[in-house]
C-alpha cells in the first residue's frame, strides 16, 4: 500500500504540484504570522533579556520595561547593602529628541547604563565597544537604524535632548517595535539627554545580580523585606509581564495575535481543502481496493501515509521558503523569528493538518457505492 | 468429477433489493432466486435498469440484499456484519469491471500485487504470483507497461490478472466487454470461458452483447428485477438436444442460442 500511496502522489505531477503549492503557502504563511508574533514579543523585553541582572527593582506598579519611573537613588543604596547582591547598577530608559547631522528630528528611545558593570550594556557590538561608552556624551547605535538616525559611521556627530553626543559604536539586530530605535548611553548621560532637570541621584531601575550561593528568589524575598515602595522582579518575571502588556494590553500585540491566528485557520483550510481534493481525485480507485477486499484499516493506511508523505515534502520545501523569508527579515522593519521549537511545531502541523484532512474524507472512501465502482 | 466440478458456489434465495431516496422507493430486485455453479459461466442477460449491476454487487457482497438470503461457498453471508464481508471478498471473489478500474499510477505488475497485497501477499511470493498471473491471461511481457501503455483489451486482461489474485472460486464481471470491440473482447470471453471450464471457477458475467451467448453455459434473463427466463447455453444445448433428439447439434445453435 506504501506503493500505491506514493505512486499516487507522484502521478499526476501537476495535482501534486498544486497540493504541494497549497501545503507550502499554508505553512509559509503560518511561520511568516507566528514568526512575527514571535519576532514583536521578543523584541518588547529584549533590552531585560540581555541585561544580565538577576532582579529588577522597579518602582512601584510600574508594569512594564518602557514606563520606567524614577525614584530616590537612596534605594540603590539600600540595596547595595543588603547581603547576597554581589552587583547593582542604575539603569534607566526614557524617550529624547534626536536631531541628525542634516537637522531633521527623530524620536529615541535612551537606555542609560553603567558601561564596564557587565549589567544592562549593549550586545551584539559590531564596531567600537561599549567601553568606549564611558567618555562623555558618546552614544551607541543600532546599524538597523543608521538611515534613520542619520549617521554613518562611528565619530558621526548628532545633537541629543539639546547635547551634542558622537556616535561610538554600532550593535546588529537591536531592534524597537516602536518607531523610537534605543540609543545607549552612560546613566548620568542619558539623565542629560531626556530630562535636564531630574536631580542626578535618582534613578529608573535597579539590575541586581545575586551572589553565589543565594537563588534570584531568595534574594527577591530579603529585597522586598527592607525596600519600600518598589516592586522587585526577577528577570524572567518583569520580561513576561513586559511582553504581556505589549501583547495583550496594546492593540499592536493584539494585531499581530490576530494576524498568527487568522493565518492558521487559513493555512489549516488551504490544507484541509488541497489534500481532500486530492484524496476526491481518487476516490473511484478506493471505492476498486474496497470491492477487491481491502479493509477500512488498509484504506486508512493509504491515505494517512499519503497525506504524510505530502506533508513532509510540503514542510521541507515550506522550511527552505521560510529560511530566506527569515534571513531576509533580519535586515526589515520587522524581524521574524523561527526558532527550533517553532520549525518542530510546524513538523507536526504539518502532518496533523494533512492526516486530519485526509481522515475528512474516509467517510465517502469507506462508504462503497458500488454503482461507482461498475460505472464504464 | 464433474459433480465436484458443479458444485454450488452461490445460492440465492428470495433477494430483494429496496433503494430508498427520501421518500420514493425503488424496488431494483424482487424475489431472486438464483444458483451459481463452479465450472459454468453463467450469463445475465436483461435491459438497462433491470438490476444486473445491483445483483451483481449482491452476489459479491458489495452491497447488502434488502431482503433474502445468500450463501457463498456454503457459508451463509446474509447473516454476517459489515466487517466481516471484505474477508469474502478477498477469499471468495474477484471482480472484473466494465471500465477495468486498474490504478494508473501503477504497472500492470503493480496493479496485480496490489491485490495480492491487500491478501497479505507481498515479497517474493507476490513477485511471483503476479508473474504467474499476468502469464495466465497471456501478458507476460507486458508486466512493467503502464494501463496508458495497454489496449482495451489488454488492460481487461490485466483486471482478469488481478481478479484471480488470492486464486477466488468466484468471478463476478459487470459487462466486461462493453468497452472493447470484438476482437478484444471475444479473446476475453474466451479467457473467461476458459476460467470457468478448465479451472472450474463459478463466472457470472453481466453483458448486453448477443454476440457472446454462445460462450454461455447458463443465460439467465433479468427485467424489472426479476428473473423471467433462463436457458441453457448454446455448447450445453447443443448436447443435450444432440443427446434427446439424436441431430447434428449444429443445427440447434440459432434456435437455442438467439
Ligand atoms: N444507488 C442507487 N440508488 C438508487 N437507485 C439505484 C441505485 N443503483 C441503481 N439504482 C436503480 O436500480 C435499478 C437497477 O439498476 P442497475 O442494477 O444498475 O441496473 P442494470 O445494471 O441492469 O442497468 C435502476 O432503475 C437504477 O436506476
Ligand atoms: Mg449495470
Amino acid at each position: 500500500m506504501g506503493l500505491l500511496a506514493r505512486r499516487n502522489l507522484f502521478h499526476d505531477k501537476v495535482r501534486f504540484a498544486v497540493t504541494l503549492t497549497g501545503i507550502v503557502f499554508a505553512l509559509v504563511l503560518i511561520i511568516i504570522q507566528f514568526g512575527l508574533f514571535l519576532g514583536f514579543t521578543t523584541t518588547t523585553s529584549n533590552n531585560i533579556d540581555h541585561s544580565n541582572a538577576d532582579l529588577w527593582v522597579v518602582f512601584h506598579g510600574v508594569g512594564y520595561f518602557d514606563m520606567g519611573r524614577n525614584f530616590s537613588e537612596r534605594k540603590f543604596y539600600q540595596v547595595l547593602s543588603t547581603p547576597g547582591v554581589e552587583r547593582a547598577e542604575k539603569y534607566m530608559q526614557a524617550f529624547a529628541r534626536w536631531k541628525r547631522p542634516d537637522g531633521r528630528v527623530e524620536n529615541v528611545q535612551v537606555i542609560g547604563f553603567h558601561p564596564g558593570s557587565g549589567l544592562g550594556e549593549p550586545w551584539n557590538m559590531v564596531q567600537g565597544s561599549v567601553a568606549d561608552l564611558k567618555q562623555e556624551d558618546s552614544v551607541i547605535v543600532d546599524e538597523l537604524y543608521r538611515e534613520k538616525l542619520g549617521v554613518e559611521r562611528i565619530g558621526d556627530r548628532i545633537e541629543i535632548g539639546d547635547h551634542r553626543a558622537r556616535v561610538v559604536g554600532f550593535t546588529r539586530g537591536i531592534r524597537s517595535f516602536t518607531t523610537s530605535p534605543f540609543i545607549y548611553a552612560k546613566f548620568k548621560n542619558s539623565l542629560d539627554y531626556t530630562n535636564p532637570e531630574s536631580s542626578e541621584d535618582s534613578t529608573a531601575y535597579i539590575l541586581v545580580k545575586a551572589s553565589a550561593g543565594i537563588t534570584s528568589q531568595e534574594l527577591q524575598r530579603r529585597l522586598r523585606e527592607r525596600l519600600a515602595d518598589v516592586d522587585i522582579y526577577t528577570t524572567a518575571e518583569f520580561s513576561r509581564k513586559t511582553r504581556f502588556y505589549w501583547m495583550f494590553t496594546t492593540g499592536a500585540g493584539l494585531a499581530v495575535l490576530t494576524a498568527a491566528l487568522l493565518g492558521l485557520v487559513v493555512g489549516v483550510a488551504v490544507v484541509a481543502q488541497t489534500i481532500y481534493a486530492a484524496t476526491m481525485d481518487h476516490i473511484r480507485e478506493y471505492g476498486t481496493l474496497k470491492a477487491m477486499g481491502a479493509t477500512n484499516r488498509y484504506l486508512y493506511r493509504v491515505l494517512i501515509e499519503q497525506a504524510v508523505w505530502s506533508a513532509l515534502l510540503g514542510y521541507g520545501l515550506a522550511m527552505i521558503v521560510a529560511h530566506f523569508i527569515v534571513q531576509a527579515s533580519e535586515k526589515g522593519g520587522a524581524i521574524i523569528l523561527m526558532p527550533w521549537s517553532m520549525s518542530l511545531g510546524m513538523l507536526i502541523l504539518a502532518v496533523v493538518m494533512c492526516v486530519a484532512a485526509a481522515l475528512v474524507s474516509i467517510n465517502k472512501v469507506t462508504r462503497i457505492d458500488p454503482a461507482m465502482v461498475f460505472r464504464g | 468429477m464433474r459433480e465436484i466440478n458443479r458444485a454450488s458456489a452461490i445460492r440465492a434465495e428470495g433477494l430483494s433489493k429496496i433503494y430508498r431516496e427520501g421518500a420514493t422507493e425503488l424496488r431494483a430486485l424482487q424475489e431472486v432466486d438464483l444458483e451459481v455453479r463452479a465450472g459454468e459461466l453463467t450469463l445475465l442477460m436483461g435491459p438497462s435498469g433491470s438490476g444486473k449491476t445491483t445483483l451483481l454487487s449482491i452476489l459479491g457482497c458489495i452491497l447488502r440484499a434488502s431482503e433474502g438470503n445468500l450463501e457463498i461457498l456454503g457459508e451463509d453471508v446474509s447473516a454476517l456484519r459489515e466487517k466481516e464481508l471484505p474477508r469474502i471478498r478477498r477469499e471468495a471473489i474477484g471482480f472484473v469491471f466494465q471500465g477495468f478500474n486498474l490504478f494508473p499510477a501503477l504497472t500492470a505488475a503493480e496493479n496485480v500485487a496490489l491485490a495480492l497485497d491487500v491478501r497479505g501477499v507481498r515479497g517474493g511470493d507476490a513477485r511471483q504470483q503476479g508473474e504467474e498471473l499476468l502469464a495466465e491471461v497471456g501478458l507476460a511481457e507486458k508486466a512493467r507497461s503502464f494501463p496508458a501503455d495497454l489496449s482495451g483489451g489488454q488492460k481487461q486482461r490485466v483486471a482478469i490478472a488481478r481478479a484471480l489474485a488470492g486464486n477466488p472460486p468466484i468471478l463476478l464481471a459487470d459487462e466486461p466487454t462493453a468497452a472493447l470491440d470484438w476482437t478484444s473482447g471475444r479473446t476475453v470471453i474466451e479467457l473467461l470461458q476458459r476460467l470457468a471450464r478448465e479451472q472450474g471457477r463459478a463466472v457470472v458475467m453481466v453483458t448486453h452483447d448477443p454476440r457472446v451467448l454462445s460462450f454461455g453455459d447458463r443465460i439467465i434473463h433479468l427485467e424489472d428485477g426479476r428473473i423471467v427466463r433462463e436457458e441453457a447455453g448454446a455448447s450445453k444445448a447443443i448436447a443435450s438436444l444432440a443427446f434427446l433428439e439424436g441431430l447434428p447439434g449444429q443445427g440447434s445453435i440459432q434456435a437455442v442460442g438467439l
